[in-house]
C-alpha cells in the first residue's frame, strides 16, 4: 500500500505543479498517470509544439515545460505510479480513500485529487469486425514487453512515430517485421523514416503501402491478417503472423473516473469554483482540465491556480484547526523533503566610511 | 464582418443551421465546441493541431476550401471512417467565401 497526503490522479502540468503547492504546506504527493512518462497531453501529443500563454514564458515547448514542472517539484519527493490507470476508489471508515489502479496497485490518503485531463490515453483500434476476439491473444495495441516478438512473425499498422520505432526495434528481436501503412508517406522524424527506408532496402523490413489491415485470421490466436492494397481495383492477401500491433495513436476516455460517483457534466466533473474546486464527495477535489463549473477555461495556467487554492483546501482536512497563514516562497525559502534548502540571499548590510 | 452561415450535420444525425463569426479566427472545429454540437471532450482534444483527428467531418457543398497541408493529410491518413471527402475541421478557418458551407461530423472513435 502507498499511503500520502494527496493521492493525485494524472501526472500532467497541473499535477505536477499541485506537488510544489503542497509541498510548501509540508503535504506529500504521489501521482497516477495512465502513460508511462510524466507530462500528461503535453509528453503524449505535443512535446514538441511551443505553448505562448504561461505567465512569464513568451514562449515554452510542451516538453520543456513538462521538465521545468519536474524540476520544480523535486525536492518534494513527488511518488509515481506510471503506466497504471485508476480503476476504482473506496472511501475507508477513517475518511481515508483507497484508489487501486489496472494493475492492482493500492494508494492510501485523505485527499484525493484529480487532475486527469480528458481522461486516461487509451489506443485507437482500427475497425476490423473481430479484432475484440483477438485483443492479448496476437493483437496487442501498446508494446510493453519486447522480447515477447522475439523470433516471431510481427505485423505492425499505422503511419506515425510510434509505428516506425517499433518497426526500426522489432527488426532485430522479431524474425519478421512487416509495416503496414495507408499512405507511402510517414509522417515522423526524418531519422526514423530515413531507417525505416534503409532496412527496408537490407530486406529487413517488409513495407506495405498503400494498404490496409482489413481481416484477422486465427482460431485462439492470431494466425494471419489480410491486407488490402489500396488501388483502383483493391486486391486482398494474406500474410502469415504471429502478432498484428496497430499503433494508431492514443485518444483520451474519461474512463473508470466517470464511475466514481462524481457528478459529471459535458464529460467533466463538477466542482465548487467558488471555494476550493473539491467535487460533490468531501476530500476529493478535480483540478485542471478535467474539472467544469461556470465560466470555466481549459488553460494550464487556469489549472495552476485550481492546484494552489486545492491545496489550502487538503491542509485544512488534513491539518484540522491547525494554523497556517500564506507564506511568500521570497519571504520565507523553499524547504524540500529531501533537505535542501532554497532562499533568498541575506542582504548585505555594510557602513560606508 | 458578416457572419456566415453554416450547416453541421451532428453525429446523431440532425443538422443544425449556425452563424459563425468570420472575425475571429475561428476554425470548423471551434464553431462545433461553441455551438455544443459535439459533446465537450469527443471533439478538439488536441486543441486545433491535427494531431488527433478528433474534428473530422465530411464536406458535403462544393466549397473551395483552404489547401490540405501536409499535417492534416497524414493525420487523416491515420484516422478511421476516412472518406474522399474528409477534412480535419479545426484546419478549416471561418471565411466569407465559406458562407454556406454544408459538412458533416465523422463518428466519434
Amino acid at each position: 500500500m502507498i499511503k500520502t497526503d494527496i493521492l493525485i490522479i494524472g501526472a500532467g502540468p497541473t499535477g505536477l505543479f499541485t506537488v510544489f503547492e503542497a509541498g510548501l504546506l509540508k503535504l506529500k504527493c504521489h501521482l497516477i498517470d495512465a502513460l508511462p512518462q510524466p507530462g500528461g497531453q503535453c509528453s503524449e501529443i505535443y512535446p514538441k509544439k511551443p505553448i505562448y500563454d504561461i505567465p512569464a514564458y513568451p514562449e515554452i515547448l510542451a516538453g520543456d515545460l513538462t521538465e521545468k514542472l519536474l524540476e520544480q517539484c523535486k525536492q518534494f519527493e513527488p511518488g509515481f505510479t506510471l503506466g497504471e490507470r485508476a480503476e476504482t476508489i473506496e472511501k475507508q471508515e477513517d475518511g481515508t480513500f483507497i484508489v487501486t489502479t489496472s494493475k492492482s496497485t493500492k494508494h492510501q490518503a485523505p485527499v484525493v485529487a484529480i487532475a486527469g485531463g480528458l481522461g486516461s490515453f487509451e489506443p485507437r483500434k482500427p475497425l476490423i469486425d473481430n479484432i475484440a476476439d483477438f485483443e492479448d491473444k496476437g493483437v496487442e495495441y501498446m508494446i510493453k514487453e519486447p522480447e515477447m516478438y522475439r523470433d516471431k512473425k510481427v505485423v505492425i499498422a499505422g503511419g506515425g512515430d510510434s509505428a516506425l520505432d517499433w518497426s526500426i526495434f522489432l527488426s532485430d528481436v522479431a524474425s519478421e517485421v512487416t509495416l503496414i501503412h495507408r499512405r507511402n508517406e510517414f509522417r515522423g522524424h526524418l531519422d526514423s523514416v530515413e531507417k525505416v527506408q534503409e532496412l527496408k532496402n537490407l530486406g529487413k523490413i517488409n513495407l506495405i503501402t498503400p494498404a490496409e489491415v482489413t481481416g484477422i485470421m486465427g482460431d485462439d490466436h492470431v494466425r494471419a491478417i489480410v491486407v488490402t492494397l489500396e488501388a483502383d481495383e483493391p486486391k486482398s492477401f494474406e500474410i502469415a503472423c504471429d502478432h498484428f500491433i496497430p499503433l494508431f495513436g492514443l485518444s483520451p476516455k474519461l474512463g473508470p473516473i466517470a464511475d466514481w460517483g462524481l457528478e459529471i457534466e459535458k464529460n467533466a466533473i463538477k466542482v465548487n469554483n467558488a471555494l476550493d474546486y473539491q467535487t460533490n464527495i468531501p476530500g476529493i477535489f478535480a483540478i485542471g482540465d478535467v474539472n467544469t463549473y461556470p465560466g470555466k477555461l481549459k488553460l494550464i495556467l487556469c489549472g495552476f491556480h485550481e492546484a494552489t487554492l486545492m491545496c489550502q483546501a487538503a491542509y485544512q482536512i488534513i491539518n484540522p484547526g491547525k494554523k497556517y497563514v500564506l507564506k511568500y516562497t521570497t519571504v520565507s525559502g523553499v524547504d524540500g523533503f529531501d533537505g535542501t534548502r532554497k532562499e533568498a540571499p541575506k542582504q548585505v548590510v555594510k557602513a560606508i566610511e | 464582418m458578416k457572419d456566415i452561415t453554416i450547416k453541421i450535420i451532428d453525429r446523431e444525425g440532425v443538422a443544425h443551421e449556425v452563424l459563425a463569426p468570420t472575425d475571429m479566427a475561428m476554425n470548423l472545429m471551434e464553431v462545433v465546441r461553441s455551438y455544443e454540437l459535439a459533446p465537450e471532450g469527443t471533439i478538439g482534444i488536441c486543441g486545433g493541431m491535427a494531431m488527433c483527428a478528433s474534428c473530422q467531418c465530411y464536406i458535403l457543398s462544393n466549397h473551395e476550401l483552404p489547401e490540405m497541408q501536409d499535417d492534416e493529410d497524414a493525420m487523416l491518413a491515420e484516422a478511421f471512417y476516412v472518406k474522399d471527402n474528409s477534412r480535419l475541421g479545426c484546419q478549416i478557418r471561418m471565411t466569407p467565401e465559406l458562407d454556406g458551407l454544408e459538412v458533416e461530423l465523422a463518428p466519434e472513435v
